[in-house]
């Protein structure tokens, strides 16, 4: 009766014991992903809604479409994703994009060449998402305030450098990264499935990975354990920090322009996408498919509600709404996951 | 049934009740709980009489935390009656339990802890005068009262987060009685409490039997339950095995119904001679916590620390193990002189530490048993940032069957395992980081007797194979019957330095509290 409790048991063979915990593994994973089971339906109930109200929607070249729209937010979702998991947060992303962009785009004016002004606009983010992690793990400041201020000086350090104006017209070699195509896939499109696979690896098969999950699940018996919790955080944040930087360069090569007032509420879209995608902001738990997931349902929200014509001001309503709808769902689901094992239930 | 003559008690229940079954307040019938795919209470039957304490006793999920669950209304049965004072009652919600005169004392206190005591005990229900201001007067006399009639006095102005653990227990009582509690569920009550807190808390238990309220009291330790109990019932894979009157029951007769099997003895400790000396402390001080610590620790060695909570002992072993900074005061770990400024230090130089609180401390509960195991050694399983799976599971699994860790398999969420269990994963961690040098903190505080058991072979395996442990202890059979030497610390110095020979409960008490 009492499976969960069974292994114990004397008398039965090698064998049972195998299929058992075969059994009893199969149906966790299945609990386990079921929640992500659940994204997916979300996703593919918006995109039939879409399909029906216009038939457009599902041709190729407008899935390529949503499909380069949603890089930019996909990206920033990843580090946003790896931050959630320690069970911080990250607001500062969107000024970052701007900051990175404005420095990048003004190298590039310069006449610097694009490895260059694309390294340092990556450099840019990074420093910015050091000092973030830095703030948090050494100055033990709260994640929400750290990167409060760091949107704030961020911002003010674009609208400062660049003198509130935008900094347009590339070359097409630089612009190639947003408007590129490779085997008619579009450049942004293709890097940011590969940004996925890297994070899938980083977080499942790594020690960075696991010890992300640790300090969000515990960060006191991750400390005792002798893993560097600062160290982690630290690096966790500058990593976000990177991957907006990386998102400033396809933004200002799409727009062929940097402006210092780009990338408002891209926090709050990161944040989205990665809710919607199941990670829990408690932290230690939180798959980065899910974020994708999530990413993409936020995208094709735009999009479609873009196609059926719906006025920018509906449009938040709606996205809005599909938030929160998508979050007590996931919570409802939660609950009913809690009580897999009778045990533990009185502490 | 005799469900009549149960209606005729309930006529009268506060007067003097008829000889036999005298006072019966509740009585819970075939009480059956099922959860998918566990048979959590099979046809459990309870009483309670008036003014009795009553112990429930059992290993961990033996069924006494559903069946509380169930009385307190927390959970509905799926079978069986509840007869509460003669009447069959349906108990809906914890709050319609609390309503019909059931309060319950959780392990973890439940209080705000910005609140005053008297806030705390009238929450929700706060009596308010002529303009509908809250009557704060009559909140804190009220309170003073309830907790006087305890046998308590503090100061109910202060908020209670000022209070120790023993006092806002009491406050919890208070807050119960204040509710007219005829019955009340206690879960552990005295997990946390230090021995003079813990005869604090008896006191005011037979005050509340004085008054007629009946207690139901779960608790570990036995010791505890012959100096409160009247009656005693033991659950076991929830059943119940048999209730009985505390006088006419002996230890070894409540183990053996826990476990189903005789425990030879409880504390199996099997002495090795000691080896080299693996580790020296020396006038180490820290400020506010301990002061001029100097010992030595060898290998095959368990050395026990007892002293009050308070004492510095949890202090002393969180600075060794570089948590905590020292001021001064020198550490050689096998003979060389160490500055440990972090845990991974401490662990480079084989240092193990088995915390007093596995789940805020010593576990992560959203990883999974092996990510657990492997949590401090998981360097030796990765090549270039990357983990070897495949290694690594090896490496979980061969602990899993070694210490006998009971879980359906290696990806269970340490949250679901038991306490011995999660134990076990803990020390299994500690094992796979290679250390020889463990230190244990309240190694089986909420830990059930058989795996106790478990947990005492385990060590005894450990100093077999060399290794030296320092054990913290607030039970004093636990420090007797595992320790080579006890080191006594009081007022955040070490008091006294006993061998096995000299140690008993009365002269580590002697020196733990300075008399």
């Amino acid at each position: 009766m009492r499976w969960g409790l069974d292994s114990q048991s004397h008398c039965s063979t090698t064998k049972d014991k195998r299929e058992q915990r075969l059994r009893v593994i199969s149906r966790e994973v299945l609990w386990q992903n079921s929640r992500q089971f659940g994204t997916l339906i979300g996703l593919f109930a918006v995109m039939v809604i879409f399909w029906i109200l216009s038939p457009y929607f599902l041709s190729v070249s407008n899935l390529m479409n949503i499909a380069e729209q949603t890089s930019i937010n996909a990206i920033i979702a990843v580090g946003m994703t790896f931050v959630i998991i320690t069970a911080g947060i990250d607001l500062s992303v969107g000024s970052i994009v701007a900051l990175s962009g404005i420095v990048l785009a003004d190298l590039l004016q310069g006449g610097h060449s694009e490895p260059v002004a694309i390294v340092a606009g990556l450099t840019v983010g990074t420093v910015c998402g050091l000092v973030n992690g830095s703030l948090i793990s050494y100055g033990k400041l709260p994640p929400f305030i750290a990167t409060l201020g760091m949107m704030s000086v961020a911002r003010g350090t674009a609208l400062f450098y660049s003198d509130g104006r935008p900094i347009s017209g590339f070359d097409a070699g630089f612009r190639f990264i947003a408007t590129g195509e490779v085997l008619s896939i579009p450049v942004p499109v293709i890097l940011m499935g590969l940004l996925y696979v890297v994070a899938y690896v980083v977080l499942n098969r790594t020690k960075l990975g696991r010890y992300a999950y640790a300090i969000g699940g515990n960060e006191e018996a991750a400390n005792l354990s002798g893993i560097n919790t600062k160290l982690i955080k630290t690096v966790v944040y500058g990593m976000c920090g990177l991957l907006s930087g990386l998102a400033a360069v396809v933004l200002t090569a799409r727009l062929n322009s940097a402006q210092p007032i780009a990338g408002i509420m891209y926090e709050l879209d990161a944040i989205a996408a990665v809710v919607i995608g199941g990670t829990s902001l408690i932290g230690g738990e939180g798959k980065i498919s899910g974020t994708l997931i999530g990413a993409f349902i936020m995208g094709i929200l735009r999009n479609g509600l873009n196609l059926l014509g719906i006025s920018s001001f509906t449009q938040q309503i709606i996205i809005g709404s599909v938030i929160i709808l998508a979050v007590l769902i996931d919570m409802a689901l939660r609950k009913d996951r809690k009580p897999l094992f009778g045990k533990g239930l009185f502490k | 049934m005799d469900t009549g003559t149960q209606k005729d008690a309930a006529a009268s229940p506060s007067g003097s009740a008829p000889a036999q079954s005298s006072g019966v307040i509740l009585k819970m019938q075939k009480i059956r709980k099922e959860y998918p795919g566990v048979l959590a209470l099979d046809d459990v039957n309870f009483e309670l009489r008036q003014g009795e304490v009553h112990v429930l006793l059992g290993e961990n999920g033996a069924g006494k935390s559903t069946l509380i669950k169930i009385l307190t209304g927390a959970h509905q049965a799926t079978g069986g009656d509840i007869l509460l004072f003669g009447n069959k009652t349906h108990l809906a919600s914890p709050k319609h339990s609390q309503d019909l005169g059931i309060g319950v004392i959780y392990q973890e206190l439940h209080l705000i802890p910005s609140l005053t005591a008297a806030e705390n005990v009238f929450l929700g229900r706060e009596k308010t005068d002529s303009l509908g201001f809250i009557d704060s007067a009559l909140l804190q006399a009220s309170t003073v009262q309830i907790l006087s009639d305890l046998g308590v006095t503090l100061d109910c102005t202060k908020p209670v987060k000022h209070f120790g653990i023993a006092q806002q227990q009491m406050i919890e009582v208070a807050k119960a009685l204040s509710l007219d509690a005829k019955i009340l569920v206690m879960d552990e009550p005295t997990s946390a409490l230090s021995d003079s807190e813990i005869q604090q808390l008896f006191t005011a238990i037979r005050k509340l039997k004085a008054k007629g309220v009946s207690v139901i009291y779960i608790s570990h330790r036995l010791e505890e339950i012959f100096e409160i109990g009247d009656r005693v019932t033991v659950l076991r894979d929830g059943k119940v095995v048999g209730t009985k009157n505390i006088p006419e029951t002996s230890r070894a007769e409540l183990i053996r119904m826990m476990v189903d099997r005789e425990l030879a003895d409880q504390y199996p400790r099997q002495r090795t001679p000691p080896g080299n000396e693996v580790l020296r402390v020396e006038k180490l001080c820290r400020k506010g916590a301990f002061t001029d610590v100097s010992f030595t620790l060898s290998a095959g060695e368990i050395l026990g620390i007892s002293g009050l909570l308070g004492s510095g002992r949890t202090e002393l072993a969180r600075a060794i193990f570089g948590v905590d900074p020292i001021d001064s005061g020198t550490i050689y770990v096998q003979g060389k002189r160490q500055k440990i400024s972090s845990p991974r230090a401490a662990i480079n130089l084989r240092l193990g530490f088995l915390t007093e609180d596995r789940k805020s401390q010593g576990l992560v509960l959203c990883l999974s048993v092996k990510e657990n195991i492997t949590l401090s050694s998981l360097d030796s399983f990765s090549r270039l940032g990357f983990v070897d799976f495949h290694k690594e599971e090896h490496e979980a699994d061969g602990y899993v069957r070694d210490l006998r860790i009971r879980t359906p398999h290696l990806h269970q969420h340490a949250m679901h395992l038991s306490g011995g269990n999660q134990q076990k994963v803990v020390l299994a961690k500690w094992l796979s980081s290679k250390a020889d040098i463990f230190i244990f903190d309240e190694p089986t505080r909420g830990i059930d007797v058989g795996s106790k058991v478990e947990i005492y072979q385990l060590m005894n395996q450990l100093t077999a194979r060399g290794v030296a442990i320092i054990m913290i202890s607030s039970e004093l059979p636990e420090i007797l019957g595992m320790s080579d030497r006890v080191l006594v610390l009081r007022h955040h110095e070490i008091a006294a330095e006993l061998g096995a020979g000299e140690a008993t409960q009365e002269t580590i008490m002697r020196y733990a509290l300075g008399a």
